[in-house]
């Protein structure tokens, strides 16, 4: 296990020896400390690193990541993985908004609660969030699978694509061409994958699913209030 | 009934024809129109002003013997490995989805012959594009298709678009007619839809978010990448004042004129301010910070001549940057296969089409028919000729300035031939000293 105690050495200098972690099993694991709000903290990782950080992150934590696996002992800012490609982002604590925003693979798990546009623009990422989800998730989901264990805010899933949203609670209200959908024994089995994924224990019998009415798929005079 | 007199026919200023064909296209259809190209109104732009060329206190160069330097260095503020380029004219972003395989392959291989860059889009970087370019610089968008961390470590510079010219606050709309198999693929999305890309960022809103949008994006590329933001021209004043504060090493202006591939008509001619006064702000603001020069300028919309680059750099740009102009080069709005245009309800000369994915010269289509009317290698010759003609226009001028590098060209070798292009410009009235607005 290596560690980097970011009081005394800065993220540029952390991401610079993350990036270039070797092959050998000692560089493979690695504890950061006094992260202290920081941001920027192991984004771009492009190897299959083993990270844990003690304490909350700023703005975009393991923002981009690509096979790398990454544990935040704490809450995080704005962004956290953003545009991730692939590995494992799991949060201990809450993430602000924008969570894993434009996500194109890999898995990110938010114990706590999600802030606003959690998903928002997700291209194939799979999000799991333990708690509730703000307003605005799922926002213009392209693809992959958001899950939310507790409620969901406002606007669930608004101008949603071919991404599938489940969620444990209930959605506060669904934004424009987000419809329920029928929770079938595909859906149901693979919900569970993602549970297990994930590590949270919980019933996958309480979800609901809701997805695109494809509806605003070609512009129409008639669904003009909805643009 | 006898002929009716033509001189009684009176058309009405206010609704003209086109006026009067559009009001029946929305009362038929129910909604915007959606075009390509840029602004069709007249607008006050770089005819509007001239050079004052050399006299007796301001010598010339002589044409081909002596030398008049072109190139220009992007990115020197805090960019590891800055972009040299041998001419300051690029070409604009311009989404792989809008543009067909073939017009990105022939952009990418005149812009290596030119030693200058060409920049990607709306929609990723395509294998071809890279491979064919030198120089390429890789846009981040609100949409992010594509988005991808090898792509932007391949890259020769970073683009954070925040706006666009032709429809600053807008986002993106390809019509479902141009998302084939392999653009739905880039951009995840269902084939065959009509796309419309956000206007926002998903992950930050503001120069305070930017600032650290920055900082994780030199973060994943070692400090290498010189980061352009690029803004559509609506308050160039604070935008580029707030660009420098985010961390910027270079800003891209583009000007209402500046073209589009699918964009509301609406939008393109009521949003945004010309080309002129907003190039003249955002210097002013650059000057003001005391950056002018360390955080270069590139400004688009409407050039087309090496006398559009001239008086831009004249103004205060470090580089220009060209999209319709390209196309058109490219072979856009050319008058061949004319039954092809009037199919699309248009005429060579007259084409805004490029929405409809039936573009009659393959420049911005994805059917592999109309597509192969284009030839990269041709494509290029004829990008690479028009590029080379622009510079020979540009070195034209600022020898008979009497400058040895493009670049010395300044705002006092200039001259307005309207008010309204001197009180943009901030470049006296021909003839007199006078600049309306101060004093
Ligand atoms: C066909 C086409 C596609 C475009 N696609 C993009 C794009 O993907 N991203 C972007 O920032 N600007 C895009 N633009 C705008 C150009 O980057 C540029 O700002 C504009 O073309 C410059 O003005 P000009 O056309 O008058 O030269 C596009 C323009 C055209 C004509
Ligand atoms: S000729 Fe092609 S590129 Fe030019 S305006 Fe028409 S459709 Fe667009």
């Amino acid at each position: 296990m290596n560690t980097v105690d970011l009081a005394a050495t800065g993220v540029r200098e952390l991401n610079r020896r993350l990036r270039h972690a070797s092959d050998d099993p000692s560089a493979l694991s690695w504890l950061v400390t006094n992260p202290k709000g920081a941001h920027a903290i192991a984004a771009g990782l492009t190897r299959p690193v083993r990270i844990q950080i003690d304490g909350h992150v700023g703005y975009y934590c393991a923002g981009m990541n690509q096979a790398a696996a990454v544990t935040i002992d704490g809450h995080c800012g704005t962004g956290v993985a953003e545009n991730i490609m692939s590995g494992l982002v799991r949060v201990r604590g809450n993430a602000s908004q924008s969570a894993g925003a434009s996500g194109h693979g890999g898995l990110l798990v938010i114990e706590g609660n999600a802030g606003p546009r959690c998903g928002i623009s997700m291209k194939g990422v799979d999000i799991v969030v333990g708690g509730k989800a703000g307003h605005m998730s799922g926002f213009m989901a392209q693809s992959g699978n958001l899950v939310v264990c507790g409620d969901a805010g406002h606007d669930l899933g608004d101008s949603v694509y071919e991404a599938v949203i489940y969620v444990g609670g209930s959605p506060a209200s669904l934004g424009a061409d987000c419809v329920e959908k029928d929770m079938t024994p595909k859906h149901r089995s693979r919900l569970r994958g993602l549970l297990s994924r994930a590590g949270i224990e919980i019933d996958p019998e309480r979800f609901r699913r809701f997805g695109s009415a494809r509806k605003l798929y070609h512009f129409h005079v008639d669904h003009a209030d909805a643009y | 009934m006898g002929a009716v007199d033509s001189g009684r026919l009176r058309p009405s200023h206010t609704f003209p024809a086109h006026v009067l064909a559009e009001i029946h296209r929305a009362a038929d259809e129910g909604v915007y129109e959606i075009r390509g190209f840029g602004t069709k109104r007249p607008l006050p732009g770089f005819d509007d002003l001239v050079f004052l060329g050399a006299s007796m206190s301001r010598y010339p160069l002589e044409g081909y013997r002596e030398r008049c330097d072109t190139g220009v260095t992007l990115g020197t503020r805090f960019a590891s490995k800055p972009v040299h380029l041998k001419i300051p004219i690029t070409i604009a972003g311009m989404s792989f989805g809008a543009l067909g395989a073939n017009a990105k392959e022939a952009i990418g291989r005149a812009c290596t012959a030119m030693g200058t860059s060409s920049t990607t889009g709306d929609g990723g970087m395509t294998e071809e594009e890279r491979q064919s370019s030198e120089t390429l610089v890789y846009q981040v968008l609100p949409s992010r298709y594509g988005m991808n961390p090898d792509d932007l470590r391949r890259s020769d510079a970073i683009e954070i678009v925040v706006g666009q010219g032709a429809k600053p606050g807008g986002g993106g709309v390809l019509l479902g007619q141009k998302i084939t198999e392999r653009v739905a693929r880039m951009r995840d999305l269902p084939e065959g839809i009509d796309q419309r890309s956000a206007c926002r960022h998903p992950d930050w809103t503001g120069p305070d978010d930017l600032a650290i949008k920055i900082q994780e994006l030199r973060e994943i590329t070692g400090w290498e990448k010189p980061i352009y933001v690029k803004i559509g021209a609506s308050r160039p004043t604070y935008d580029a004042a707030l660009a420098v504060k985010a961390g910027a090493d270079v800003i891209v202006l583009d000007g209402m004129q500046g073209g589009t591939a699918a964009t509301q008509d609406v939008f393109i001619e009521n949003v945004g301010i010309p080309t002129l006064p907003a190039l003249r702000q955002a210097v002013e603001a650059l000057q003001a910070l005391d950056v002018h020069r360390e955080v270069q300028l590139i400004v688009s919309g409407g050039i087309r001549s090496g006398a559009d680059v001239a008086k831009a750099l004249a103004l205060g740009a470090d580089a220009v940057s060209i999209g319709s102009a390209a196309m058109v080069a490219l072979g856009c709005n050319k008058a061949v296969h004319v039954e092809d245009y009037q199919a699309i309800g248009t005429e060579p000369g007259y084409c805004h089409h490029c929405h409809t994915g039936r573009c009659p010269v393959g420049v911005t289509t994805q059917d592999p028919e109309l597509e192969a009317r284009l030839r990269p290698e041709q494509g290029a010759r004829w990008l690479r000729n028009y590029l080379t003609a622009m510079v020979l226009e540009l070195q034209t001028i600022a020898r008979a300035n009497g400058k040895s590098h493009v670049l010395n060209l300044e705002p006092e070798d200039l001259a307005a031939l309207t008010v309204e292009a001197a009180a943009m410009a901030g470049i006296p009235l021909a003839g007199t000293d006078w600049i309306p607005g101060r004093g």
